[in-house]
C-alpha cells in the first residue's frame, strides 16, 4: 500500500459531475476529477471559483448536491484549510497541535517537526508563529498522522517566494515517499507546482485540465525565477473555449451565451475542453499572456465588488 | 457532618465549580458566553413549566435549556438574523414568558429572587447529590469526547475531514451545557451562572501552556472561588452566590497582575482575545 510508484493506479477519491448548490446558486458544478496513490493534482481557478468547495466535496466535509463521490473505504485524510484561526483564548503550543485529531508517538512528532524544517518550535505556542511557521506547522500536523490523502488548500499562503519553493519541495518529498496521493489548491491561475501530474482550472466549472508545461521549455520562466525555481513551479499556460461575463453569463466561442457552463451544455467543441485528464495536444496547451477575453479569470471589468461577494462565498 | 448547611453549601458549590471549569473552557474557546448566557436564562421557563406541569425541577430546566439550544441550531441554519440578534431574542423571550407564567398560577408561591441569584445556603443532601451526581457524569463525558471537542473547536472542518464528527461534538456539548445549568441553577442562580463558567477559565488562560491544563486550572480556580466567596459572606453577611462571583472576580484580577519577565506577551494578545 505504500508503494510510491503507482503500477495499478489506485483511486483515493473520485468525483463524477459533482455540484454543491447554496441558495438556489451552483458555487460548482459538473466536477469530474480522481486522485490517485502517488498522484498530485492541483486545483487553480480565481476567487470564489469553487475551488475549496471541490476539495470539500472530496473529502467529505461538504456533500454533493449533485453527482457523486467516491472514496476507498478507511480513508485516511490529512487537510491543510485554507483558513484556520486559532482564538487566542485557547492555549496551543505546536506540539500539542499535533496530535489534535489522532495520538501519536514521540518520536512521530519529532519527524514531521523536523520535515518541515520547525523542530525548535515545538513548545512554541501557535498564536505566536509567523503565517509561514504556521503554514509549516499545520502541515507538520497533516503529515505526521501518515494520511492515504494530503489536502492542502493554499498552503503557501503568506509564505515568501523562497519559502514557498521550499514548501513545494517538501511536498514532492512527502509523496516520494510515503506514496500519498495530494491534492493542492493554489492561488495562483499561471504558476503551479513542476511535480503536478494533473491540473484542473475551475472557474465555477471544469473549464480546462491538463499537466503543466515542463519549465524547461519556458526560457521566460527560468530567466524570471532563476534555476532553482524551475525545478519547483512550473508555468501552466492554457486557454479557453469560452469567457465568464461580469454577470456570471459565460460566451462561448461560437457567440452563444449561456447562463451556466456545464459539459454537456452543446457548446463545448472538441476534447481540449472538459477531456479526460492526461496530457492531449490543442489550443490549451499555447502559450498565451491572460487577457480579459482568455477566460482564466474574470474580466478586470467585473470590478471589485464581485470580487468581494465571490471571497464571502469561499469564506 | 452533612446535617451543617454551610458544609451542604461548600460541598456543593466545590462539586459545580469543578464541573464549570473544563465546560467553560469551551464556552470561553468557542466564544459561546452569550450562549450560556441564554440558556441559562431559558432555565426560568424551565422552573414555570416544571410548576405547572408537577415535573422534577431539574428535568424540566435541562429540558428547557436543551430544546432552546437546538432552537438556535436550527434557526442559524436558515441564516435569516445574525446568531448574537437570534441570541437576544430567545435569551429575553424565556426569561420573560417564565415570569409571565409563574404570575399565572397565583396558587404557587414562589421564591424568584432564590431563582435569579441562587440560594446554595439552602442546598439539601439531595441536592449535594444531584450536585455531584451530574457533575461526575458531565466530567466523564468531557474526558470521553476531549479529542473531537477540542479538534472541532480549533476548526469543524478539519475535525470533520479527519473523521472526528464535529456535529456530534456540538450537540453533546449544549446537551452537557443544559445539564450544567440544572444542577447550578440552584447554588448561583439564573443570572450568575454564566458568571461561574467564564471567570475561572478566564483566569487559568494566563498559568495555561496546553488546553488540559487549562480544564484542571479553571476547575480549581472555581473551587477557590466558591470556598472563598461562601466564607466571605458568613464573615459579612452578603448574599452568597454574588460573593462567590465577586471572589471569582478578584481572583481574576489577581490573574492579570503583571509577572516577572512577562511584561508585553498580555497587552500584545488582549486585542484578539478582548472580544467575547
Amino acid at each position: 500500500m505504500l508503494q510510491s510508484n503507482v503500477q495499478s493506479r489506485q483511486e483515493l477519491v473520485s468525483l463524477a459531475a459533482a455540484g454543491v448548490r447554496r441558495k438556489g446558486r451552483w458555487l460548482v458544478r459538473g466536477v469530474d476529477l480522481s486522485i490517485a496513490r502517488g498522484e498530485i493534482v492541483t486545483l487553480i481557478g480565481p476567487n470564489g471559483s469553487g475551488k475549496s468547495t471541490t476539495a470539500k466535496m472530496a473529502i467529505g466535509v461538504t456533500r454533493p448536491d449533485e453527482g457523486g463521490v467516491t472514496r476507498i473505504p478507511g480513508l485516511r485524510v490529512g487537510y491543510v484549510p485554507q483558513k484556520l484561526a486559532i482564538d487566542w483564548t485557547m492555549p496551543l503550543t505546536v506540539e500539542r497541535l499535533m496530535t489534535l485529531t489522532t495520538s501519536l508517538r514521540e518520536r512521530e512528532i519529532e519527524a514531521a517537526l523536523e520535515a518541515t524544517g520547525i523542530r525548535h518550535l515545538a513548545r512554541a505556542e501557535v498564536q505566536h508563529l509567523s503565517g509561514g511557521e504556521f503554514q509549516r506547522a499545520l502541515m507538520a500536523r497533516a503529515i505526521a498522522r501518515k494520511p492515504d490523502l494530503l489536502v492542502l488548500d493554499e498552503p503557501v499562503q503568506g509564505v515568501d517566494f523562497s519559502g514557498e519553493i521550499a514548501l513545494y519541495e517538501l511536498i514532492k518529498t512527502i509523496r516520494n515517499t510515503t506514496g500519498c496521493g495530494i491534492l493542492l489548491i493554489s492561488h495562483d491561475l499561471h504558476v503551479v507546482m513542476a511535480e503536478t501530474d494533473t491540473v484542473v482550472c475551475l472557474n465555477g466549472h471544469v473549464c480546462c485540465r491538463g499537466t503543466p508545461e515542463a519549465v524547461s521549455r519556458s526560457p521566460e520562466y527560468l530567466r524570471l525565477f532563476g534555476t532553482r525555481a524551475s525545478q519547483t513551479l512550473a508555468v501552466y499556460s492554457h486557454h479557453h473555449d469560452h469567457t465568464h461575463l461580469p454577470d456570471g453569463r459565460v460566451l462561448h466561442a461560437d457567440g452563444s451565451v449561456t447562463d451556466h457552463c456545464h459539459p454537456a451544455d452543446g457548446h463545448h467543441h472538441g476534447d481540449a475542453h472538459h477531456g479526460d485528464a492526461g496530457s492531449r495536444p490543442g489550443p490549451m496547451r499555447i502559450p498565451h499572456a491572460h487577457g480579459p477575453d482568455c477566460g482564466c479569470e474574470p474580466p478586470a471589468t467585473a470590478g471589485t465588488s464581485g470580487d468581494e461577494t465571490q471571497e464571502r462565498r469561499d469564506a | 457532618m452533612l446535617d451543617d448547611f454551610f458544609t451542604r453549601a461548600l460541598l456543593a458549590g466545590i462539586g459545580l465549580a469543578l464541573t464549570t471549569g473544563p465546560l467553560g473552557c469551551f464556552v470561553i474557546w468557542r466564544r459561546m458566553a452569550y450562549f450560556g448566557d441564554t440558556m441559562a436564562h431559558s432555565a426560568l421557563l424551565g422552573v414555570a413549566l416544571s410548576l405547572l406541569l408537577h415535573v422534577n425541577l431539574a428535568v424540566s430546566v435541562f429540558a428547557v435549556a436543551a430544546v432552546v439550544s437546538l432552537t438556535l441550531l436550527l434557526l442559524q441554519k436558515r441564516g435569516s438574523l445574525s446568531t448574537d440578534a437570534l441570541l437576544g431574542i430567545l435569551s429575553h423571550a424565556t426569561l420573560a414568558t417564565g415570569l409571565v407564567i409563574v404570575s399565572f398560577m397565583t396558587w404557587v408561591r414562589i421564591d424568584l429572587v432564590g431563582f435569579l441569584f441562587g440560594d446554595i445556603l439552602a442546598v439539601t443532601q439531595a441536592d449535594v447529590s444531584l450536585v455531584w451526581g451530574g457533575g461526575i457524569l458531565v466530567l466523564l463525558a468531557i474526558v470521553y469526547m476531549w479529542r473531537p471537542l477540542i479538534a472541532s473547536t480549533v476548526n469543524p472542518e478539519l475535525a470533520a475531514a479527519e473523521g472526528l464528527e464535529p456535529e456530534r461534538a456540538r450537540l453533546a456539548f449544549m446537551l452537557l451545557m443544559a445539564l450544567v445549568i440544572a444542577i447550578a441553577m440552584k447554588i448561583v442562580g439564573i443570572l450568575l451562572i454564566t458568571s461561574l463558567l467564564i471567570i475561572p477559565a478566564a483566569t487559568a488562560r494566563r498559568f495555561s501552556a496546553g488546553p488540559e491544563t487549562m480544564a484542571v486550572l479553571a476547575s480549581l480556580f472555581g473551587a477557590v472561588a466558591v470556598a472563598g466567596g461562601l466564607f466571605g459572606s458568613l464573615k459579612f453577611d452578603t448574599p452568597s452566590g454574588p460573593s462567590i462571583v465577586v471572589a471569582a472576580l478578584v481572583l481574576f484580577l489577581a490573574s492579570l497582575l503583571p509577572r516577572r519577565g512577562e511584561h508585553s506577551s498580555i497587552a500584545a494578545a488582549q486585542p484578539e482575545g478582548g472580544n467575547r
